[in-house]
């Protein structure tokens, strides 16, 4: 069986981000950049798979701009056996885009199991997997906090962290995983399998190679900064908190 | 205008300035005639049911669905089997002025949430009704499956709606919440969204008496084909039975951090919730260390609440963090390292050792009333 780990490139965690004065977006130029933690998460759980023997291979996707190799440079680092580049430019593209894209690799990669964070850092949208899942037609286990394979049954068993707790669904295969925070701790690349990646073949193709077509129905009106709140005070005692509590805030 | 004006400000819970009150964007267009809009809008709201009631979080989807076109003309679909899914119905019937019926899926398939099943639904129920928006609660049922529900209807959602300032025009977080992001759905299908039910609560100004009961009809599931819906089975669900209130309700949450060392320690957080009548939060530190379960965890991937006092202890303040409670009213920070993040963004700060601090509270503060 072969896992398809799809990865995006992404502001790094840490970094305080800068609306730019003009409102188009946010401040990427200069900026630290890297795989998103959620993806990390996902590649992983990939490549424990394939460690456990219940998988062959390991390929890792990305798509985004030309500077999505480098992305997919560290995904083969920590362990893919292959990547593919879907290059659509630098032109942001919708969450409904990228999954008609990962449908057309998936026809074409036929996985048993694509897994993908529940969301990226930076549009914080948590749609992607659901939708390519909808549009194979696929089960999906989002959020999933631990995933056990079952090769003779052919099933994946996913517990979800959900907000009343921890849920367990049983997925047929092929299904699409997404990934939550404590599904498991990524690998880091070591210096000598970074130097590998550094000459492996990355495939590139565009949506038009995969025959999709990519529609977008929502515009960005513009980017703005959320209000900023009051500065507040530092109080010296306990009985200072719950008097300004009381008489200043009225909350008490 | 003025009275759409007005139910917004009884729907935002806050008082002091919120960004849904400030000026419209400068630079968006002139919006459409909202008179001759509003004929065509009709919106589907996806709803959750327990104990033979509608879930707060929806009814928070049903006030946004309210905020889109002020005319009666909200769907509520619940979907379920037995006697609780219909006494949820009869609640949904007069729960808003805005609603204008009721759906009820009654099938055995739907009794529990699986994404496969009510994604189909939605699907199924749009086709039937050709509503121009369908709504949800931003929560992991509402997050897990209409985004599904877009992909099957070929649309692109618009998830965590903060704002709606026009039929299709929506503003949303981005960067756990460093950036607002103002979208415009341009598309021809139904406009889908999920909305962050701390932004939209039902008015309670309202002087309206009870609302007349909406008609309640059975949806008809005779072409709903179960043999096609990819195979997944719900197995159980395994939650922390808590006499606190809900974490995404609660008017005063109180949160432990790592400073909180060890699980025994939340007891301690927890007498301090018992006297303020608070819920408990975690950050995701406290939940990754095995302190509390993750239902607790508040933040950018946990829960966002955005209750009247925040209490955190022992919180450094990570931007992940903040980003599920920064829209809190009055936030308070207890830490012994005066450097740390939180104090950036709380009302009230107190550099002391979190261990003497909350004995001292739970002593002092009045009991609840």
């Amino acid at each position: 069986m072969k896992v398809m780990v799809a990865v995006k490139r992404v502001v790094d965690y840490a970094v305080k981000i800068r609306v730019k004065p003009d409102k188009s977006g946010v401040e990427t130029s200069n900026v630290k950049m890297s795989m998103n933690p959620f993806c990390e998460i996902a590649l992983e759980e990939a490549l424990r798979i394939r460690e456990a023997g219940a998988a062959a291979e390991v390929v890792a996707v990305s798509v985004g701009p030309a500077q999505c190799v480098d992305t997919l440079r560290t995904a083969l680092a920590m362990g893919a056996d292959r990547a593919v580049h879907v290059d659509v430019g630098a032109a942001p593209v919708l969450p409904l885009s990228v999954a008609k894209i990962l449908k057309a690799l998936v026809q074409v990669e036929q996985p048993g199991l694509l897994i993908l964070g529940k969301q990226a850092i930076d549009d914080d949208c948590n749609q992607t997997g659901q939708m390519v899942a909808g549009l194979l037609r696929w089960p999906q286990g989002t959020f999933a906090s631990k995933v056990v394979l079952d090769k003779e049954k052919q099933e994946a068993t996913v517990e979800r962290e959900v907000d009343g707790g921890i849920e367990t669904l049983s997925l047929d295969l092929p299904a699409v995983i997404t990934t939550d925070l404590r599904l498991n701790q990524p690998r880091y690349a070591t210096l000598p399998n970074i130097m590998k990646a550094k000459s492996k073949v990355i495939k590139k193709v565009t949506p038009a190679d995969l025959n999709v077509e990519l529609k977008p129905d929502l515009e960005v009106v513009q980017v703005t900064e959320p209000p900023k709140r009051k500065a507040g005070v530092i109080v010296s005692s306990v009985d200072e908190l719950i008097d300004k509590l009381k008489n200043e805030a009225h909350i008490l | 205008m003025a009275a759409v004006a007005m139910l917004k400000r009884c729907l935002l819970r806050n008082s002091r300035p919120f960004y849904a009150l400030s000026p419209s964007p400068s630079s968006s267009p002139s919006p459409p005639i909202r008179g001759s809009l509003s004929r065509f809008v009709s919106t589907l709201v996806l709803a959750e049911h327990e104990g033979g009631m509608v879930k707060q979080s929806s009814l928070s989807a049903v006030a946004a669905a309210s905020a889109v076109n002020k005319e009666k003309s909200v769907t509520v679909l619940l979907g379920g089997s037995g006697l609780a899914l219909h006494k949820a119905a009869s609640h949904a019937a007069s729960c808003h002025p805005s609603v204008s019926q009721v759906l009820v899926a009654d099938a055995d398939i739907l009794v529990h949430p699986l994404a496969e099943t009510w994604a189909e639904l939605v699907n199924l129920v749009q086709h039937q009704g050709n509503y121009s928006h369908i709504i949800t609660t931003s929560n992991s049922f509402g997050k897990n499956v209409l985004p599904r529900a877009a992909a099957l209807l070929d649309v692109s959602p618009v998830t965590d709606v903060v704002e709606i300032s026009e039929p299709h025009l929506f503003i949303r977080p981005i960067y756990a919440g460093n950036a607002l992001c103002t979208i415009r759905y341009a598309g021809k299908g139904p406009c889908m969204m999920t909305i962050r039910s701390t932004s939209f609560t039902l008015p309670s100004c309202s002087t309206e008496t009870k609302s007349d009961e909406a008609p309640i009809s059975q949806v008809d599931l005779s072409s709903f084909d179960e043999g096609s819906i990819p195979k997944s089975r719900w197995l159980k669900l395994v939650s922390q039975e808590s006499e606190r209130p809900d974490l995404g309700n609660a008017r005063i949450v109180v949160t432990g951090g790592r400073g909180l060392k060890s699980a025994e320690n939340f007891k301690l957080l927890e007498k301090l919730a018992e006297k303020l009548g608070a819920a408990v939060g975690a950050t995701r530190a406290a939940v990754d260390a095995g302190f509390v379960p993750n239902d607790l965890q508040v933040g950018q991937t946990g829960k966002i609440v955005a209750p009247e006092l925040y209490m955190a202890f022992g919180v450094s303040g990570a931007i992940q963090h903040l980003a599920g409670m920064r829209d809190s009213k009055v936030i308070v920070a207890v830490n012994k390292d005066a450097d740390a993040p939180i104090f950036q963004v709380a009302d009230y700060g107190l550099v002391a050792d979190l261990f003497e601090v909350i004995p001292e509270l739970i002593e002092k503060l009045p009991d609840k009333k």
